[in-house]
């Protein structure tokens, strides 16, 4: 067994219960407040697109547009799509790297903490105005606005949508910057880049994408509300303009977007799996450069969300072949994973129970994936339910049962308190069954033809419907454990001690939760991250030496 | 009796193949196909479900096989084996899906093209009535002149056809009803009919934000885009009503923007003409066939009052089409 060094701290710098809870209401610096204060924010903004989706599925439950307004409905779809994107998905990633990156590198903060705790505060008032939009009604048009029609509905709502996004949008960038510059410029000594986490490496790619692609969206949206309110026509054919090039501007941007929802919680499960197999991961290297991979082919396959618009066939046989060879980088990862577990030996709490479900769905998601870069199959189920079964397996599927993963094996850490392995246990099978029960119908749906965005659909669609809708609402019962449970460990959990798991990665090597500056001395790596299964005489993989004496 | 576990891997892997193979062709997913090149897209389907079937038993039996052999025993604190990779494994991994990607890629381009999806007629200047532009703002379009020659992207006349287009239909989209424009009896429908075999050619048009043109029977769509005219070939070669769905979020009744497309028998079909056509010497002002009577159609009645063709009194009861 591995046994990770005990620390004698002489010169304890503070008491980790130095934190008081007005902290973490504050404009505060250390990237452990502002991680949590991401955290926290997302998971609100979590139920509050949930209490949307469940709007949603219950007027589905029926072919008729009968429980609320086929306006309204279009409201609730557009904020559904919003906020689970720019307000739980990718602000939660951010809250794990914010949190783990200095401590995974050995820092003591992010390189520029008073930027990123800038970063955190824009997201609330952006997710706040997004919100207040239902007030002068909500937009209607989409998570993706499309003009003319963005430009003809709900305006002062739709001014509203750009405003926060381009707030969430500057936070998102600021954060990226943050990343690169700790992870390239603040490792601990001895760990060379090859020593970092998966979870750092992962990040390095999202955050590149975020800062190359970020603008275009700004670009996107700014063009968008000048036509809007100011009377141009970028986009606007009766003046001159084309509405296909916003779905350029805007999918430039979005496209690398569900990459960087999905590559934080692709490093996360490269953390989870080995610590919970006892096993090293399979093909470091190959995960760690098909993170590159990801990110770079990310950047060139955004026309394959136009495969029926205005472009000419050579232009979308171009991004097919692009968004092919995407899924080979994307496969090898998910052998890896499962090279990981086999052989191993798997502690099945809730951590690797989600870890595991990440694979199977997100598998699901990659193949519905393969078939819709196939122009022919796509021009037949574009903008279908088939598309929403696709990306509910990858962004639910994969990126929030990835986010859960990581929840569960670092809340020890974070909190310094164990979840409750029954709950835990809970909500993944609530959750697991509620995801497939909700999702796997939609792909048949689409083929049928069933279109999306709809409030009002053709008879014979409804049995299928209803089993979504059952499944919805099974996904809301299933945050009832995960809610309970994390007010039951913050006051009446069992300590977790430092390395409930016997990890190996330095996060680990410190208190939970850590000190203010992370570690009472500066951690010298002289092993890898992942080196399970070694003779236990040998050295312990961290040293921790007197900062002092170096 | 113990079985080598090779043996019992082979087993399981062809049990897989053949598993796969079977539901790849017999998944009942897809609606019926009503055209050749909807029974070629279905053909692409079923190979990419055989390999998705393949894959995810692959996937799934995985995990369930370390759910139960490598679950740690209780009170077994030893870590696993130190393995970090196996180059050989990843090479084939790595190889295995590229092949299969290439491939599926390849035959895709096969099947698009066999759809007419390179078809230069679907990038020709297709000579309607430019709404709004000017010759002189043409000029200074841009750099590409796309607009100047009203390029119409979309599904064209397949490669190989030798058949000419047999019916050319303008289609208007407008929110929330399609609008069918048949120039040879001057008829304008909110229903489409064809006669079966021959191929078609839609020319499609939006009046005011972006809808998009899907016959699900057919496999085929294509958006239609303001300011611009977008187009969409096909030969049915199934008698029969199929549904016309409009597919791109278009306003808060987009879910009701439906219609039928009738492929009827050449006698049928022409028959359907003639009932439908105007009566020049009679002066009479068009006879207006609207969409069957569902609950969608009452959208069709105020846009075409504002296409200024407005029904006398007399002919509101002559609003079912004659098929």
């Amino acid at each position: 067994m591995t046994t990770p060094l005990e620390v004698s701290n002489p010169h304890q710098i503070d008491n980790p219960r130095e934190r008081k809870w007005q902290d973490y209401f504050t404009f505060n610096t250390d990237h452990k407040v502002i991680g949590i204060q991401y955290l926290v924010t997302s998971f609100i903004f979590y139920f509050v697109g949930g209490f949307f989706a469940e709007l949603m599925r219950t007027e589905l439950a029926t072919p008729a547009s009968d429980f609320i307004s086929p306006e309204f409905y279009n409201q609730a779809l557009t904020l559904h799509g919003t906020i689970m994107i720019f307000l739980w998905i990718v602000p939660a990633g951010a809250g794990f790297a914010n949190y783990l990156i200095p401590l995974m590198v050995g820092a003591e903060d992010m390189a520029f903490p008073r930027l990123n705790a800038i970063a955190f505060w824009l997201t609330p008032p952006g997710g706040i105005l997004l919100l207040s939009s239902l007030l002068v009604g909500a937009p209607q048009a989409g998570w993706t606005s499309y003009p003319p029609l963005s430009l003809l509905t709900g305006k002062w709502g739709q001014e509203i949508w750009i405003m926060s996004l381009l707030i969430v949008g500057t936070s998102s960038i600021l954060g990226a910057i943050n990343f690169i510059t700790t992870m390239l410029k603040m490792r601990a000594p001895g760990m060379d880049i090859n020593k970092m986490p998966l979870f750092c490496w992962s990040m390095l790619a999202a955050s590149a994408l975020i800062l190359l692609s970020t603008p275009a969206l700004a670009a996107a949206l700014i063009l968008l509300s000048f036509d809007l309110i100011a009377g141009t026509n970028f986009f606007n054919p009766n003046g001159g303009g084309d509405p296909v090039v916003y779905q350029h501007l805007f999918w430039f941007y979005s496209h690398p977007a569900v990459y960087i929802m999905i590559l934080p919680f692709f490093g996360a499960i490269s953390d989870v799996i080995p610590v919970h197999s006892r096993k090293p991961i399979f093909g470091y290297r190959a995960i760690a450069y098909s993170s590159l991979a990801i990110s770079f082919l990310g950047l060139i396959v955004w026309a394959h969300h136009m495969y029926t618009s205005g472009t000419p066939g050579w232009l979308r046989l171009f991004f097919m072949a692009t968004t092919m060879l995407i899924a080979v980088p994307t496969g090898i990862k998910v052998f890896s994973w499962c090279a990981t577990m086999w052989g191993g030996k798997i502690s099945l709490n809730s951590a690797m129970l989600f870890a595991m479900g990440f694979v199977s769905s997100f598998v699901i998601g990659g193949i519905t994936g393969v078939m819709l870069a196939s122009l022919p199959l796509d021009i037949h189920v574009h903008d279908t339910y088939f598309v929403v079964g696709h990306f509910h397996y990858v962004l639910f599927g994969g990126s929030v049962l990835g986010l859960f993963a990581g929840f569960y094996h670092w809340f020890p850490k974070i909190t310094g308190r164990m979840f409750n392995e029954s709950l835990g246990r809970a909500h993944f099978i609530l959750t697991f069954i509620g995801l497939n029960l909700t999702f796997m119908p939609m792909h048949e749906l689409g083929l049928l033809g069933m279109n999306r965005r709809i409030a009002l659909y053709d008879q014979q669609f409804q049995s299928l419907n209803q089993l979504c809708t059952w499944g919805a609402y099974l996904l809301a019962i299933s945050t009832a454990p995960l809610v309970v449970g994390i007010f039951l460990a913050l006051f009446r959990g069992e300590k977790a001690g430092d390395n409930p798991w016997n990890a190996l990665t330095l996060e680990w090597q410190t208190s939970s939760p850590p000190p203010i500056l992370n570690f009472n001395n500066t951690p010298i790596v002289t092993r890898g991250p992942y080196d399970y299964g070694h003779n236990p005489t040998e050295a312990e993989s961290v040293v921790l030496t007197d900062a002092q004496s170096l | 009796m113990n079985i080598p576990s090779n043996i019992i891997t082979l087993v399981l892997g062809i049990a897989l193949t053949l598993v796969s193979l079977w539901y790849g062709q017999n998944h009942g997913l897809m609606p019926i196909a009503a055209s050749d090149e909807a029974e070629a897209i279905d053909g692409i389907f079923d190979v990419m479900m055989t390999i998705g079937t393949g894959l995810f038993l692959l996937v799934q039996g995985i995990l369930i096989f370390c759910l139960v052999r490598f679950r740690r025993r209780k009170g077994d604190t030893q870590d696993g084996p130190p393995i970090e990779g196996n180059v050989p494994l990843e090479i084939l991994w790595t190889a295995i899906p590229a092949v299969v990607v290439f491939l599926l890629a390849i035959y895709s381009f096969e099947v698009y093209n066999s759809m007419g999806g390179l078809d230069p007629h679907a990038s020709h200047d297709v000579g309607l009535h430019a709404h709004h532009s000017t010759s002189t703002n043409q000029k200074n379009m841009l750099a590409l002149d796309l607009s100047s020659k009203n390029l119409a992207y979309g599904l064209g006349l397949p490669s190989e056809s030798q058949d000419p287009v047999n019916l050319k239909v303008k289609v208007n989209a407008m929110q929330y009803a399609w609008i069918f424009n048949y120039p040879q009896g001057s008829i304008v429908s909110g229903e489409l009919h064809v006669p079966v075999g021959k191929t078609v050619e839609l020319d499609m048009e939006a009046n005011d934000v972006i809808h998009a043109f899907w016959l699900p029977e057919f496999r085929i769509k294509q958006d239609v885009i303001p300011g611009r005219v977008t187009e969409l070939v096909f030969t049915a070669n199934k008698v029969g009503q199929y549904p016309i769905v409009c597919a791109e979020l278009c306003g808060a009744y987009h879910g009701g923007m439906k219609s039928v497309l009738y492929v009827q028998t050449p006698e049928d079909f022409q028959q359907w003409l003639k009932d439908n056509s105007v009566e020049e010497s009679s002066g009479e002002t068009q006879k207006i066939s609207s969409a069957a009577a569902s609950a969608e159609s009452q959208f069709i009645v105020p846009h075409i009052k504002s296409l200024g063709l407005l029904p006398e009194p007399e002919q509101l009861d002559q609003l079912h089409s004659k098929h």
